[in-house]
């Protein structure tokens, strides 16, 4: 291996990969039983942080980042001048089995721009899968990229031996996709993520029946919408996630904040500022519908069709919906606990556990780390003193932001533990 | 007259310890490591010898009243290290004894609250070891990492690293604790090693490893940089995740 060559490469290719945020390694269920190398059974593992504070956790890099398309929003698009290189697949499959075996990553995530056409591409992707499963037994976290318009055989193929699969949609409208993607049909994206969705569906229940089914897609599919390049608001934006995690069963949605890379006049220019407070905002939507039981719809609407910036999605529709509380902590059931800010999950199963021994006052909540902060004006509980109920909900904000400064400044990356 | 039963730092040491103020039904009385031993006034020493019996007693009964997650809390506390530990972990396995009740998630009572929290801590030194060992490969084809966590999670390590390393020979070593664990490509074992006085923990001598090592090492210096999203960076973010007392020994922090 020559070092230098390989180093040039790594250079330009990681750094074309970057912009994509799925870092995920969790999910999967691959066990080493081969006595080969490596293990995706376990919850993933962030192996560092970049000095953005995003996981590392897998290789991400593009195979080549010589593209036929002009995507307007990608630094790999036709008319950008910018140094190209391509791998060999070789050079990917000995990289990852090196980098791994150091313990610096969980696996690899393979994703390129389209040389010649979807399928020569495609297939290019399937081949470095396959060489890490059948000649190195690998059996760490393999994520491949689905490239747009890709034939059904190859993504069959992909995934025989990927954890996941993605194709990203970037563009939440088909408007904008039109003016920043001319190359590109929706009808391209939805083929690939059809066949992967069926094809899932199809192997486990096969595996019900016979045992040997191979496994396929183990950790499913999931996508990425850029934030803030074409416009829409965070309403179309919740919606087509909701439409894709429905319609495909994705296991996830990111959402990635612009990062201007352009002067292109369609698009947010240089300098422009990456809408960090947005994305996480769009995160903890994410949330509230995947994990807290909320509809999409509760939260975002025609009536609200922007998330606000000063204060989280729950705490906002607590103060839209003021006339569901206070909650009882030693009563409410989990959905309703779920609903009062300053609850995580984590505090909720504690309090459902610790109200079984002793009715809770504000003391135990909070040792048990409930941010009382927020959460004092939303609950009532064994103490007799709580806050006075007809707190209007303007002023019960005003009174949170108040106390709450330092929290929401750093509230600006979805690796954070989002509703503390 | 309060007595203190000195136990030589290991597990089974300290259930023994647990057996005998049961046995002589002991009520004034503190437990503590013989690296901590002062001469006390007011108090009388006794040393305790490891009983494997009398451990697998104390710990067989508490098996029968905790669940996983409550014989954590105690273990988890002792692998803490945390100064004087062992009292709040004898009045939590006395509390478990006495009562009706499991306790373990009772997590308004103080005692479990407090080991609740330092499992929490170590377990999460456990998932930052898992992250941050970085092995080296060493001329006689050894992957070599060394540690200094803060708790001792070496042995709550062992099982994560030998199933996933189950086909290269590898050595994790706690160099604050001089003890480390070495897999054979069969079985993981407790190892006590002598460095040479050159042998530099922070270093990639290439006296020491593979002449590749080091090439790798940079591959991965250059990747985490390209990584980096300029106009995204956020300091404190960054160190809050991967906090400086670890980064001595991890590969993307290293001067090459
Ligand atoms: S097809 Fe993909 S790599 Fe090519 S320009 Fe569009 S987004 Fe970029």
């Amino acid at each position: 291996m020559s070092f230098e060559r390989i180093k040039e490469k790594l250079n330009i290719l990681a750094d074309a990969a970057k912009y994509d945020v799925s870092c995920a390694s969790s999910g999967s269920n691959r066990a080493n039983t081969n006595k080969g190398l490596g293990d995706a059974t376990g919850m993933g593992i962030c192996h560092t942080y970049t000095e953005d504070g995003r996981c590392v956790s897998l290789l991400k890099i593009l195979l080549t980042n010589h593209c036929i398309f002009d995507c307007a929003y990608c630094v790999t698009r036709k008319s950008n001048d910018i140094k190209r290189a391509a791998f060999k697949v070789q050079e990917v499959v000995d990289l990852t089995i090196n980098f791994y075996r150091r313990n610096y990553i969980e696996g690899l995530f393979l994703s390129s721009g389209i040389f010649k056409n979807a399928d020569y591409t495609m297939e290019r992707l399937v081949l470095v899968a396959k060489k890490l499963r059948l000649e190195e037994n690998f059996n760490g976290y393999i994520h491949l990229k689905s490239i747009p318009g890709a034939s059904d055989e190859l993504m069959r193929e992909a995934g025989l031996y990927a954890d996941r699969l993605s194709v990203n949609i970037e563009i939440p409208t088909r408007e904008g996709l039109k003016k920043l993607a001319p190359d590109k049909k929706r009808e391209d994206f939805i083929k690939p993520m059809k066949k992967v969705k069926n094809e899932i569906i199809q192997y486990k229940s096969e595996k019900k029946i016979i045992r040997s089914t191979p496994k396929y897609a183990p950790a499913g599919q999931s996508t990425q919408m850029i934030i803030g390049a074409s416009g829409e608001n965070d309403y179309q934006i919740m919606t087509a996630s909701h439409f894709f995690y429905k319609k495909f069963n994705l296991k996830r949605v990111y959402y990635s904040g612009y990062v201007p890379i352009s002067y292109d006049s369609r698009l947010p220019q240089i300098g422009t500022e990456v809408p960090m407070l947005r994305e996480n905002r769009l995160y903890q939507t994410d949330w509230l519908m995947r994990f807290y039981g909320f509809h999409v719809h509760e939260i975002v609407n025609e009536t609200h069709q922007h998330l606000e910036l000063d204060i989280d999605p729950k705490l906002a529709w607590a103060l839209r919906n003021i006339h569901e509380f206070p909650v009882d902590v030693n009563r409410a059931d989990k959905r309703m606990l779920a609903r009062v800010p300053g609850l995580g999950m984590t505090s909720v199963h504690k309090i459902l556990q610790a109200r079984k021994f002793r009715q809770l006052n504000w003391d135990h909540l909070k040792r048990i780390g409930v941010a009382l902060n927020r959460a004092q004006y939303f609950l009532v509980c064994s103490s007799g003193i709580f806050e006075r109920r007809d707190l209007e909900p303007a002023t019960i904000k005003g009174l949170i932001l108040q106390n709450s400064a330092s929290k929401y400044r750093l509230a600006t990356s979805n690796q954070l533990n989002l509703f503390g | 007259m309060q007595k203190v039963l000195i136990y030589d730092e290991t597990f089974e040491g300290f259930l023994t310890a647990v057996f005998k103020v049961y046995e002589e039904k002991l009520k004034t009385v503190q437990i503590q490591k013989n690296r901590n031993v002062q001469s006390s006034f007011f108090g009388e020493n006794e040393e305790i010898i490891s009983d494997k019996v009398k451990a697998e007693r104390v710990w067989s009964g508490l098996q029968k009243k905790l669940t996983p997650l409550g014989r954590n809390q105690i273990y988890y506390s002792f692998l803490s290290e945390i100064s004087g530990i062992e009292n709040t972990m004898l009045a939590y396995i006395q509390q478990v004894f006495s009562s009706v009740e499991s306790i373990e998630k009772d997590y308004a009572n103080p005692i479990v609250l407090q080991l609740s929290k330092i499992m929490r801590s170590v377990g999460r030194e456990k998932h930052r070891m898992e992250a941050f060992v970085r092995f080296k490969l060493t001329k006689d084809e050894i992957y070599f990492a060394n540690i200094e966590p803060d708790f001792n999670v070496l042995p709550l390590i062992a099982k994560h690293f030998k199933s996933r390393y189950a086909d290269q020979k590898w050595v994790i070593y706690d160099i604050k604790r001089k003890y480390g664990l070495y897999y054979n490509l069969n079985h993981v074992e407790m190892i006590v090693m002598d460095f040479p006085n050159e042998f530099d923990f922070t270093k990639t001598s290439s006296d020491f490893f593979d002449e590749e090592e080091l090439d790798f090492h940079e591959l991965w210096q250059n990747y985490f940089k390209s990584t980096t999203i300029e106009s995204r960076k956020n300091r404190l973010l960054h160190v809050r995740h991967v906090p400086k007392r670890y980064w001595k020994y991890l590969s993307e922090k290293q001067p090459l």
